[in-house]
């Protein structure tokens, strides 16, 4: 599959150190319904390639959509020109160890492809979706929403690379907006921070979308009428579709060691975290284990291989609470001399790779839901995120959920509507009390996190079980 | 590419069929993007990019595709032919859209600005020497960024400029920052030494001990970035027309309830300076200027052609996702001389940080301070602020607790580069507000 990828590397005459092509051929399908007529449909098609080359310690690279050998040799002069150029104000001086010879192949799980009768087929059924979301007249808008992203990504290098991974991505989401008065609700499917995987045309099976289509519609309508979010410090209960916004806004970008290094302070920000507190940090409570895996399969960031070549295997980042291990690929792994893991990757053949998150999970413990909730006193259970901010260190954190529960006594009782909480991020973890078991772990992600300089949106995936925190600042709407 | 545009451009159109209307849009950049990290170059490269993107109409159906360009014609032009060949395979089996509306040809237009800018042979040079000594971090992204559009009615617009701009944070020894942004078309590089003298001078005050604030409600000055962060706020969730209709606008208070801002807010989609086109993605052309609020009432949403029909309501050819484009607030008559003066004792925020509606239809949008945030007390700066979170609404923070508009205006430009290099800017004062609460 780059056997073309390896003739354009054959032709191309610089004098450089190292040289590396990668190729990224992705193709995007928006199908959207909105109140049941179709909104969008949409294919967006990029491919281009991102020449990359190594000389006096630093790498340049062009990326273009120029493909032709003419094309490649003369990215490979400019990216050659603009490495020898930046040298002498060099970061760091790399060698090729940062980009290991690596070669390989991976391919999305799914049983079903897309075939060519799709977007008739799939229309129908967002409509469908549309029409099952309004179960009353107090819903006053509906959406339903399909994503399908298959992008094949080649990588070759004169250190003998030769890698070709094709990715088959889904995001879905259904959206139900309801009104009474001036009390307007949106609950969802999760939205862009919901149900997003690797997997194929099966997502798309009839009764569950409309069985999802009609619980949604109906706590949007609930919500319309339902008590505001208490406010006070009390305990909290976060289902796994806010678990994954938790873990990835006050884990994943504070444990980035291109953040720790510096590199984003004037876009994203630092972090907390330094170096120094790899292999002692008490990040969270003794309950919590948190690990990069790309391997768990269908999760929306599985992959073998990043886009440095690096090999990708399943790690903990956290272990009982102790911060042992950070996000950063070989780049960063050379720099900091902290131990990493294989996340150096790019959006696309038109951005440097950076340390990304790839699937970054907290691990099942062994509470049922039901113990959780029989645990807690008074509380609030929330579900689904709406609102997030943080702190350019990834301290003050300050998140709201679509929908949530009260909890009276060991007992969820009255939905509540507008939750949000508050806290820091490591006294938060800290409080981490209760972790549900695998029967509560679900599977959640985002196509877009947003970070770098140029900016770069990328695929992320969190996976997570129930889990209870003590103690948190809840509050509700304005 | 202009050239290649309008060629693909007439070739498919000449191909159409009865009943087939097609609009394409083109956007592109030949960018060169230097990441700067203590002073030095992290990463260094460029990027040519162009993406031309079809919009498809046939028997009351759309559908939509893009393809990139290499430059090359006959191979783009082959690849354009199959995108359309893809579009009316599927067009057919895709459901009627009851508010689809056909392009028009309403004129041309063509802008076309070069710059003497840096070259990538020589912005390493020319822009690393005068940051030795001082911890930046930032971003240089300069080079040319160009949009088409054109139908098969025989519209056509083209808008082409050259920008560089080097957005950056100044960091001293105990990690407090200021921020600077160097932005234009001609290079000036005594003018460009100059500005990042300046910014290491204004560094110095960080240098002062740091404020410890309890959280509580503060009399502020926001510079006029931090207002434009809020006004950023505007185009998601706000003065869209569809947003409103949805039910998901935080702008719904002021339609269905009356709600009123200040009369010392006013702000308008104004395109009089030039800076972005005023053509959107369908190609229609936006008016010079709108009047979004006009002290403190709201005048006019943003109402896309597809929205206007579906409500039935007058359109302002607003972009399709009803985001401003060239917002202007209007200045009031507070003296940069006079700021310390009214602000008297409370808080003086430069930048905001990840602001993000906590509740969308109160109006409330939480986020935190950063960069260079003071607390001041009698006039004189006391020192710099440890970071805090906010969490008030619009209707409090240009509304009832406004109490003064700054008479000096401000560009600020657009520095994201998701989707590639982008046009605009956020073009307000700055403004003191009697209350402003901080939380955590």
């Amino acid at each position: 599959m780059t056997q073309h990828l390896q003739k354009l590397l054959n032709g191309i005459d610089v004098k450089a150190d190292w040289v590396g092509l990668r190729e990224v051929d992705e193709r995007t399908t928006v199908r959207f319904i909105r109140d049941g007529n179709p909104q969008t449909n949409a294919r967006a098609k990029t491919h281009g390639i991102m020449v990359e080359v190594l000389a006096d310690g630093q790498f340049g690279y062009v990326g273009t959509n120029d493909m032709s050998s003419a094309g490649i040799q003369t990215a490979a002069e400019e990216a050659f020109k603009q490495a020898k150029m930046a040298a002498k104000y060099a970061v760091f001086a790399f060698t090729d160890q940062a980009r290991p010879k690596t070669v390989g192949t991976y391919v999305s799980p799914h049983k079903q492809v897309f075939g060519n009768s799709a977007p008739g087929e799939l229309n129908d059924l967002l409509v469908k979706g549309c029409k099952a979301l309004k179960v009353s007249d107090k819903v006053i808008s509906t959406n339903a929403f399909a994503q399908i992203v298959e992008s094949k990504h080649g990588f070759v290098s004169t250190n003998g690379s030769d890698i070709f991974q094709d990715f088959l991505l889904v995001t879905f989401d259904l959206v139900a907006t309801a009104q009474d008065g001036k009390n307007i609700n949106t609950r969802s499917a999760g939205g862009l921070r919901g149900l997003s995987r690797q997997i194929g045309a099966e997502l798309f099976e009839e009764e569950w979308i409309l069985n999802k289509a009609v619980e949604i519609g109906e706590q949007a309508d609930e919500l319309t009428t339902a008590m505001e979010c208490p406010t006070g410090d009390m305990d909290l209960v976060l289902a796994p579709d806010q678990m994954m916004l938790q873990i990835h806004e006050s884990v994943g970008h504070a444990l980035e060691i291109d953040r720790i290094l510096g590199d984003e302070r004037n876009y994203a920000g630092w972090s907390f975290v330094k170096l120094e507190d790899f292999g002692k940090l008490q990040y969270g409570s003794k309950l919590m284990n948190a690990t990069y895996d790309p391997t768990y399969p269908g999760q929306f960031a599985s992959f073998n291989f990043d886009d440095g070549g690096l090999k990708a295997d399943k790690e903990y980042l956290i272990k009982e609470g102790i911060l042992v291990r950070g996000l950063g690929g070989k780049e960063s792994q050379i720099r900091s001399g902290v131990p990493g893991v294989a996340n150096f990757r790019a959006s696309s053949w038109n951005r440097a790779p950076i340390d990304r998150m790839g699937n970054i999970n907290l691990e099942p413990g062994d509470s049922t839901f039901e113990e959780i909730i029989s645990a807690v006193e008074k509380g609030v259970y929330m579900e689904a995120n709406r609102s997030w901010s943080i702190d350019d260190y990834r301290n003050k954190f300050q998140f709201g959920c679509e929908y949530g529960k009260l909890i009276e006594n060991g007992k969820l009782t009255k939905t509540v509507r507008n939750p949000n909480y508050r806290a820091i991020s490591n006294p938060f973890w800290n409080k981490l009390a209760m972790v549900g078991n695998q029967d509560t772990f679900e599977m959640y992600g985002t196509p877009y996190c947003g970070k770098g300089e140029p900016n770069q949106a990328i695929r992320v995936g969190h996976a997570s079980p129930v889990c209870l925190f003590k103690d948190i600042a809840v509050f509700g709407g304005a | 590419m202009e050239q290649i545009f309008n060629k693909i451009s007439e070739q498919l159109y000449n191909d159409l069929a009865e009943k087939e209307y097609l609009t394409l849009s083109l956007s592109g950049e030949n960018s060169q993007f230097i990441r700067i990290n203590n002073a030095k170059v992290r990463q260094t490269g460029i990027v040519n990019n162009v993406d031309l993107i079809f919009d498809f109409i046939f028997d009351n159906r759309n559908a939509k595709g893009s393809i990139t360009l290499s430059g090359d014609y006959d191979n783009d032009f082959k690849k354009a032919q199959e995108e359309l060949d893809r579009l009316r395979k599927e067009i057919v089996q895709l459901p009627e859209d009851p508010f689809i509306v056909l392009p028009k040809n309403t004129g041309s237009t063509k802008e076309s600005k070069t710059a003497k800018g840096l070259t990538t042979d020589n912005a390493v040079d020319a822009l690393l020497p005068v940051m030795a000594g001082v911890d930046l971090v930032g971003i240089w992204a300069a080079g040319k960024i160009f949009s088409g559009n054109s139908n098969s009615l025989g519209q056509k617009h083209w808008f082409e400029t050259e920008t560089f701009s080097l957005d950056f944070s100044l960091v001293n020894k105990d990690h407090k920052m200021v921020k600077g942004n160097f932005a234009g078309s001609d290079w000036d590089q005594a003018g460009y030494e100059k500005y990042i003298d300046s910014a290491k001078q204004k560094l110095e005050i960080m240098n002062k001990p740091p404020v410890k604030l309890k959280t509580g409600k503060y009399r502020t000055w926001f510079e006029s970035k931090a207002v434009a962060d809020f006004l950023t706020m505007f185009s998601w969730q706000g003065v869209s027309e569809a947003s409103v209709r949805q039910g998901a606008s935080a702008f719904i208070k002021m339609r269905e309830e009356g709600e009123k801002l200040s009369p010392l807010f006013s702000l308008d989609e104004d395109f009089r300076p030039g800076l972005v086109p005023r053509f959107s993605e369908g190609g229609e052309v936006a008016p010079e200027l709108i009047s979004i609020i006009d002290k403190g009432e709201l005048k006019n949403t943003l109402v896309s052609s597809r929205t206007a029909k579906e409500y039935n309501v007058g359109s302002n050819n607003a972009s399709g996702n009803e985001v401003l484009r060239a917002p202007k607030m209007a200045i009031g008559n507070l003296t940069d001389a006079d700021v310390l003066k009214e602000l008297g004792t409370g808080l003086f925020l430069s930048n905001l940080h990840y602001l993000n509606w906590s509740d969308n239809i109160g109006g409330r949008i939480t986020g935190l301070t950063r960069y260079a945030c003071f607390w001041v007390e009698n006039s004189e700066i006391v020192g710099p602020i440890e970071t805090m979170r906010f969490d008030d609404t619009i209707y409090n923070l240009f509304g009832d607790e406004l109490e003064a508009v700054g008479d000096n205006i401000q560009i600020n430009p657009e520095v994201e580069t998701y989707e590639g290099r982008q046009y605009g800017n956020i073009t307000c004062p700055g403004m003191l507000v009697k209350s402003f609460e901080l939380t955590l």
